[in-house]
């Protein structure tokens, strides 16, 4: 299945104060999907959600719409009602938390009993009905980035922008706002543009990915086009900092979960169900390098490993190990020298069962 | 200590008798006073918006010259209003010295840039990103600039009170340009002066506490709209 170009810009310069701090040759999104913006802050990330949601006059370029282009007034105003932004800060009025979702709605003069049910059924997505009638000033920062959300989705656009959407968010208010959002975007089947720098939210969310740096995009592609084949030592860096394997689920019992990965068994925590394909993460800080394959350790998994590459990090040495799978590793560099630890070596390396992030793979 | 407790007692007598004269006189006060501060809203609030949310060149400036119109001296105020509508200035068709309407146009200038300056930075108060965020839920531009009139309305009710309570007490520039006119044009400051040269204290008390009065009820008022708590 083929699906529309929703979006597309070309050739566009942003400047600022004479900077340039957008240059993007061409970049499109395809109607339905879940395109994740990644790079480091100032990258340009965030003037690009600008421009694509016509809040933003590129001093050069074009930007097309569902095939249209947005230069004429009546293109802009076009683009500027389908789309919705969603910024860092929630930017709530100081009203009820039903009028802050009513806004959009009321600008485009709807009538009460449908604003009314945009309302409900937006406050229902993200499951806040309880707080309609509560003053917006008083939420919480997990419930005020929900209203913010639900704002958003009420006026049902075509196009969201998300801007750092689960930055100051504490981990589990962040974990069940990220589930949540996947569902809705799921089933609304609103194209979304998300600016992310969290390599495990892209993959949580988005199927194409674009890295940028510097206000260019340096390189897009699918998640697994962008993670597994990085083009440039930049993209490596900036997605490479942990190791993301790619497995199925062969045994699952109390918890325990066998995967294998390529042709290796890696033992997890989890109770995915056998068959299911799975994602297996790990931070490099909780593989433990050794120098032979210990004979009594409590870590349920331990590979012979190859050293391919030794990376100076900081204060440590980043390896690059190949077990059948490739494992990145970190290592002090007095524990380095001392294991005699060079590129080529055979060494151990060994990680509990706990240290296995296992997310879903479609 | 005999002046001042003579003074209350007839202050309290005016003020329980509703004597017209004075009633007449503090009504006077509120209309003139009142409706300079209306004035003052629409232009100061407008024109403030429009400063905070336009980026021109020379905006610095014209922010320090509001800033600066925020202490404009009410004398100054009567003696330019004098002279805009003396019999032989560039207003004086309009008749209008030595009445009411003049002391409306010199209070209202010197309302406006007060509440022009808290406008001001009340809208410019709000997260540089609200602006984007409302266009980008839909609104045109006037609809978005309503939004954020409202928003920052905690602010602006206190620029409507300073400008009320400027006015209000201002007794320059109203004597100038309104002459004190017994029955026509005089109002409770002018009326407070007078009686006090003509060492009537007792009356010149009663005056000033109808005046703080007067002062207390319309700032409680705009208070209880300023701090209505919103549904929780």
């Amino acid at each position: 299945m083929k699906s529309e170009t929703l979006i597309k810009i070309e050739n566009i310069i942003v400047q600022r104060g004479g900077a340039t701090v957008l240059d993007i040759s061409e970049f499109h999104v395809q109607s339905g999907s879940i395109m994740a913006l990644i790079g480091p802050n100032g990258a340009g990330k965030s003037t690009l959600l600008l421009t694509l949601a016509g809040l933003l006059r590129p001093q050069r370029g074009q930007i097309y719409f569902q095939g249209q282009s947005v230069d004429t007034h009546a293109g802009r105003t076009i683009l500027r009602r389908n789309a919705a932004v969603v910024f860092q800060e929630p930017l709530l009025l100081s009203s009820s938390v039903y009028d802050n979702i009513a806004l959009g709605l009321k600008f485009r003069r709807l009538r009460h009993d449908d604003i009314r049910k945009n309302v409900q059924e937006a406050l229902d997505y993200f499951g806040i009905s309880s707080l309609a009638k509560r003053s917006a000033k008083t939420l919480s920062g997990g419930e005020a980035k929900r209203v913010s959300l639900a704002r958003a989705f009420a006026i049902k656009p075509r196009l969201i922008l998300l801007d750092e959407a689960f930055n100051s968010l504490d981990p589990p208010t962040r974990e069940t706002l990220i589930e949540d959002l996947r569902h809705i975007l799921e089933e609304t089947k609103i194209t979304a543009v998300l600016a992310l720098h969290d390599r495990e939210e892209t993959l949580r969310l988005a199927q194409d990915v674009a890295v940028m740096s510097g206000g260019k995009i340096i390189q897009s592609g699918t998640t697994s086009q962008i993670f597994n084949q990085p083009d440039s030592e930049f993209v490596a860096n900036f997605v490479g900092t942990e190791t993301i394997l790619e497995g199925t689920v062969k045994r699952s019992n109390a918890g325990l979960m066998e995967i294998s990965v390529a042709g290796k068994n890696i033992e997890a925590v989890g109770d995915f169900l056998p068959g299911q394909n799975v994602y297996c993460c790990l931070r490099p800080e909780n593989i433990i390098v050794s120098k032979k394959i210990p004979e009594k350790i409590s870590a349920r998994n331990v590979f012979e490993a190859k050293v391919q590459k030794i990376i100076r990090h900081g204060f440590f040495y980043k390896l690059m190990l190949d077990c059948g799978f490739t494992l990145v590793a970190y290592i002090t560099m007095p524990s380095c020298e001392d294991l005699g630890i060079c590129e080529g070596s055979t060494i151990a390396a060994s990680f509990k069962a706990t240290a296995v992030h296992v997310m879903r793979r479609e | 200590m005999e002046l001042i407790v003579q003074g209350i007692k007839k202050a309290f007598e005016l003020i329980v008798s509703f004597d017209p004269e004075v009633m007449g006189i503090t009504w006077l006060s509120l209309k003139v006073s009142g409706t300079a501060t209306l004035i003052s809203l629409f232009i100061g609030v407008s024109i403030g918006t429009a400063v905070a949310l336009t980026n021109f060149r020379g905006k610095r400036l014209v922010i320090s010259l509001i800033n600066t119109g925020m202490g404009l001296p009410p004398v100054v105020v009567g003696l330019f209003v004098t002279i805009m509508i003396w019999r032989n200035g560039p207003l004086g068709f309009m008749e209008i010295l030595y009445t009411p309407y003049a002391m409306i146009i010199a209070q209202a200038i010197i309302a406006t840039p007060i509440v022009m300056g808290i406008s001001l930075v009340a809208i410019q108060n709000l997260p540089p990103n609200l602006r984007l965020q409302i266009l980008s839920l839909g609104a045109s531009r006037s609809q978005m600039v309503w939004v954020l009139i409202k928003e920052a309305r905690l602010p602006l009710l206190a620029a409507v009170m300073a400008g009320f309570g400027g006015v209000i007490s201002e007794v320059g520039a109203s004597i100038m340009v309104g002459g004190n006119i017994k029955g026509y044009s005089r109002v409770l400051t002018t009326a407070t002066v007078m009686e006090t040269g003509k060492g009537n204290f007792d009356v010149a008390i009663a005056l000033g506490i109808i005046l703080l009065l007067l002062a207390f009820l319309v700032n409680f008022l705009l208070t209880q709209i300023q701090q209505r708590q919103h549904p929780r």
